[in-house]
Formats: structure tokens, sequence, C-alpha cells
């Protein structure tokens, strides 16, 4: 009867844990998901590239803030207790969420736009920062110690759950919504923010049901709470050093095999590869629901046989295999092949405008083609016809809104499914190994900042480091995947000589 | 082990300057006002070095524990010394 209760008690634990950072997740990945009509709406009208670089900007400083967050509130949830702090989280990021969805465009409020999304976003990454290391170290406090893998691995699968709600709920408005009603300025981009308020609401409901963590109640019954846990944390060298090991040995390699697998995959198959914008989503979301279970699987595991080995692995496969799956990727979706049994889909449509200012006129010209392998893509050029010689400056053709025929489809959502995989390999055991290695009273401060270091900060800038390395090597096309390349192998290395494998038996 | 642990202390130890010299380097060769490209601007500069700085750092000070020996024989957790 007791066992019957206590296993109840730990279904409510982790559903009321998950269920919030699901949310959490969810409300941080559409604004990146929407970066670029935030951009146009946020941003001064007139340059594109500097309106989208700025959001990259707040799309980077919401990463770079997570650490913040992470020290402020797991000082908090060290000090006060995880159920309060990861409620104050919930609430800030779905406040946040909500009101970015109600600040009004550039056109109407000029630079205070900007500014108020800015700043909305900055609490953005704080709460993120302060609520996966409370979720992960209240499951953790209520689990049985030689089940920590499997329970707190429902934790893992929040962050993918959240960006498989964050891409259905934005692929279901888009597909239902012609582009100039999603696209206008209190359009339909907006009602995924509204949305989060909803989700908000039921789950601050359900968290505030739940009683403090039994561990953390014993130390407080116990008048054991560190009066400073950032002091215990980052000056007493025994714990430090853990810091140190956490970040460099796992967080920092399983990051960037994280951002990899779910961000820059769906960025390459949209910008690279040049899918349209409904196969680009749907292979991720295909793949991260067939990939989602082993996260629990690689928890589990990770009981059995420890921690170390399963993460590592993850990180070396990456290594190995990025550049063969993101090279099949694109060599299976090429266009620039012999012309013969190609056709054309519809005929030509030619649009004509005046350049802004001159007499000039631009030619867009429009065509479809079906290769005979059966990929279908958009073909557009455009070309400048200057009035005051009656000559034509050809543009470039650019190749876009691919469509893949239903065998290759498959076979993109196989290889993203391999991507994702790896991501559990290193995603499902991590919260167990982090909470394992720190004591409870300064548990809460102590992993979430090399996880969100890792995390926020390394994988973050995974897409961003990719731009710059393609803007210096612009020949591969797959120079971008050196940078999580390189921080995996060398995160490999250190796991490997520096980490210790921890099983029951151990 | 032990002694493949300090050696590649000095590795880590090392790679914090290096990764900060490179990082400077980048930053004086690439940051240019007349530049379009993203690799120009001043501004993605300026939050990367300012990002990786302290983790440069700790990447030296987790070489000088390497090297101490601080991490051999590596106990599974600071759990487990105290």
């Amino acid at each position: 009867m007791k066992q019957a209760s206590e296993a109840g008690l730990l279904r409510k634990v982790i559903g009321a844990s998950s269920l919030g950072t699901m949310i959490e997740w969810y409300d941080f990945y559409i604004f990146g998901m929407l970066a670029k009509t935030i951009s146009t709406e946020f941003f001064p009208e007139g340059n594109s590239t500097a309106a989208l670089l700025s959001t990259l900007a707040i799309f980077a400083a919401g990463f770079i803030v997570r650490p913040f967050g992470a020290l402020f509130f797991g000082r908090l949830g060290d000090l006060l207790g995880r159920k309060s702090t990861f409620l104050l989280t919930l609430v800030l990021m779905g406040g946040s969420t909500f009101l970015i969805g109600l600040v009004p465009g550039y056109r109407s409020i000029g630079i205070a736009a900007p500014l108020i999304v800015l700043l909305l976003r900055l609490l953005q990454g704080l709460a993120l920062g302060g609520e996966y290391g409370g979720a992960a170290t209240y499951v953790a406090e209520h689990a049985p110690a030689g089940k920590r893998g499997f329970y707190t691995s429902w934790i893992q699968t929040t962050a993918t759950l959240g960006l498989f709600l964050a891409l259905g709920v934005i692929m279901l408005v888009k597909m239902n919504l012609p582009d100039e009603q999603f696209n206008a300025e209190w359009g339909g981009w907006r009602y995924p923010f509204w949305f989060s308020i909803l989700l908000v609401i039921v789950s601050v409901y359900i968290r505030l049901k739940m009683q403090e963590s039994p561990l953390f109640a014993k130390l407080k019954s116990e008048g054991k709470v560190v009066k400073n846990p950032l002091k215990e944390s980052f000056r007493k060298r025994d714990n430090f050093k853990m810091v140190l090991l956490a970040l460099f040995g796992a967080a920092m390699g399983q990051g960037v095999i994280w951002y990899t697998g779910q961000f820059y995959a769906q960025s390459f198959l949209e910008t690279k590869v040049a899918l349209n914008f409904e196969q680009s989503r749907s292979v991720l979301l295909w793949a991260i629901l067939f990939a989602t279970p082993f996260f629990i699987f690689f928890g589990w595991l990770s009981d059995k046989a420890g921690r170390k080995w399963i993460m590592l692995l993850g990180m070396l496969l990456g290594v190995l295999t990025y550049r063969p799956i993101f090279n099949a990727l694109l060599e299976n979706a090429k266009t620039e092949q012999a012309s013969e049994g190609n056709r054309v889909l519809s005929g030509t449509k030619k649009q004509s405008k005046l350049l802004a200012g001159t007499a000039d006129s631009l030619i867009t010209v429009t065509r479809h083609f079906e290769l005979a392998g059966g990929i279908q893509y958009v073909q557009e050029q455009t070309d400048t016809l200057r009035s005051a010689t009656t000559s034509i400056t050809e543009g470039k053709p650019v190749i876009k809104d691919k469509v893949l025929p239903k065998n290759l489809y498959w076979k993109y959502v196989g290889l993203v499914f391999l991507l994702i995989l790896y991501v559990t390999m290193v995603y499902g055991p991590i919260a167990a190994f982090l909470v394992e290695l720190f004591p409870v009273h300064i548990r809460y401060t102590s992993m979430s900042l090399p996880y969100h270091i890792g995390n926020g900060v390394f994988g973050g800038l995974v897409p961003f480091i990719g731009v710059l390395l393609q803007t210096t090597f612009t020949e591969d096309p797959l120079v971008g995947l050196w940078y999580p390349i390189g921080i995996a192998a060398l995160s490999f290395i250190i796991g490997a000589v520096y980490l210790r494998n921890r099983t029951p038996a151990s | 082990m032990n002694a493949i642990k300090r050696i590649l202390g000095i590795v880590w130890l090392l790679s914090g300057p290096l990764i900060i010299y490179f990082l400077l380097m980048g930053a004086v060769h690439n940051i240019d006002s007349n530049g379009e490209k993203d690799i120009n601007n001043p501004v993605i500069w300026i939050i990367i070095i300012a990002i990786f700085f302290p983790i440069a750092i700790g990447l030296m000070i987790f070489g000088w524990y390497a090297l101490k020996g601080v991490y051999n024989d590596t106990a599974t957790s600071s759990v487990d010394q105290q």
C-alpha cells in the first residue's frame, strides 16, 4: 500500500516538474523559431540583415543570461527551497512570453518596441537558467538512489518536447493562415506567445499542490541550509573542481550535441538544403517523435551501466558522423543534376516592379521544376532592367521551397533521427549525473551553472559561430560543423580521462 | 592514468590563453567598420570574447588543478569527499 502511494507521488512529482519545464522550453523556443518575423516587426526596416542580426543578438543575449539565471535562482533554490524557486521561474517565463506577444511593433511605438522585447527576452533567459536545475533536483531528491537516471530522464525529455510543441503550434497557426495574416503586426505569429499563458496557468496550479523536496525539507528542519551557496560552491575547491569537471567533461559536449541535433539541423534543412517550410519542420517533428523514448531508455540504462560512457559515446558518435550525415542531407537533395528527365511543372511567371528611387525595374522570373528523382523545387531569378541603356543585369538563380518525394523524405527523417538519438544519449543521463556530483545544500547552484554554460553558451552559439565560420570559409557548406565537432571531441577527451563511471555498485 | 591526467593538465592550462589569443586576433583581423559581413561586426566579437574570457580562465584553473593532481583518483562526486 505504502509502495503504491510512493509510486503515485513520484508520478505526480515527475508530471508536475516535467510539464512546467516543458512549458519553459516552449516559451524559450518560439522566440527563436519566429526570429525572422520578430526581426521585421520589432527592428527598423530597410536593412533586413541588420534587423535579423539584432534579433540574433537578442537570441544570444537570451542564452548568455542563462548562466546568470542559474546563479541567481540556484542560490535562491538552495536558500529557500526547490519548490518556491521553480514556481517563481515558471511565472517569470510565462509572463515574459505572454507580454512579448502584446508588445506593439516598431512602426507603432518606435525604439521602445525592440527595447521592451530585449528586456523581456533577458527575463526569459534568467527564468530558464533557474528552472531546469530546480526541476531536475526536485525530481532527483524524490527518487530512490538506484533509479535517479530513470526518473530524471523524464525531465530530460521536456526540452525536446518543448521544441516539438513549439514547432507544432507554429506550424498549425502558419498552415491555417495566409502569409500576410501570419506576418501582420497583430497577426498569427503572436498566437503562440498568447497560448503560453494558458499552459503556465495550468502548470502553476499543479505545482502549487506539490510539497517541498524531502531532502531539502530535512536539511531545513535540521537547520543545515547553507548561508551562502555561491561561496560554498565556487570558493571551496572540492566543490569547484567538480563544477569545472562537470562543465568541461560533460555539459560542454552535451550542449553542442544537443543544439546541433535539434537547432542546427533544422536551420540546415531550411537554409542549406532549401526544403520548404512544411518539410523542414515536419522532418524534425517525426525524428523527435521517434527519438524521444530513448531519453528514458538511456536514463534507465545509466542506472545500470553508469552515466559516463553513455554520454561520452553520444559525443563520440557526433564527432565521427556529423559531417557524413549533414553531407548526405545536402547531396541527396541536390538540384544541379543532369537536366534530362527533368520537367517544368509550371511555366515562367514574370513579375516586374520599379526599383525605388530610380527608373530601373526588377524582373523576377519564377519557375517550378521536378527532377527525374521526384524532387520538386522553385527557381527564382531577379534581373535588373536598366532604363537608360535598356540592358539587363542578370541576377543569380535562387533555389528554394524544395519538396522531397516520399522515400527520400523518410530517409531524411532517419538521418535527423540519428542526430537526435545522439542527443538522447548525452542528455538522458545528465541530470542524474549532475545531481549526484554535488551535496544537497549546494546542489541547485552547483549543478545549474555548468549545465547552463554548457547548453546556453557552448550550445547556444552553435548557429552563431556556424554563421561566422561560413562567412570566412565560403566554399565548404559544412564548415559550421567544425565548432560542435571540436567542442564535443574536447569534452570527450576530458570526460574519458577525468570522469569516473558511477554505477550503483560504485 | 594519473600521469596522463597531469600531463593533459598542461594542455588545458595552455589552452586558456591560446583561446583568448585567437579570439583577440580574430577580432583584430575581422572587425571592419566598412565591412558588411557578420564577421566585421564588432558587437559580435565583443559578445563572443566577453563570454569566452571567463570560460578560458576556468579551463586554465581546471588545467592547474589537473597538473597539481587534484583530479588524481577522482572521487565520483564532491559528496563522496564530505
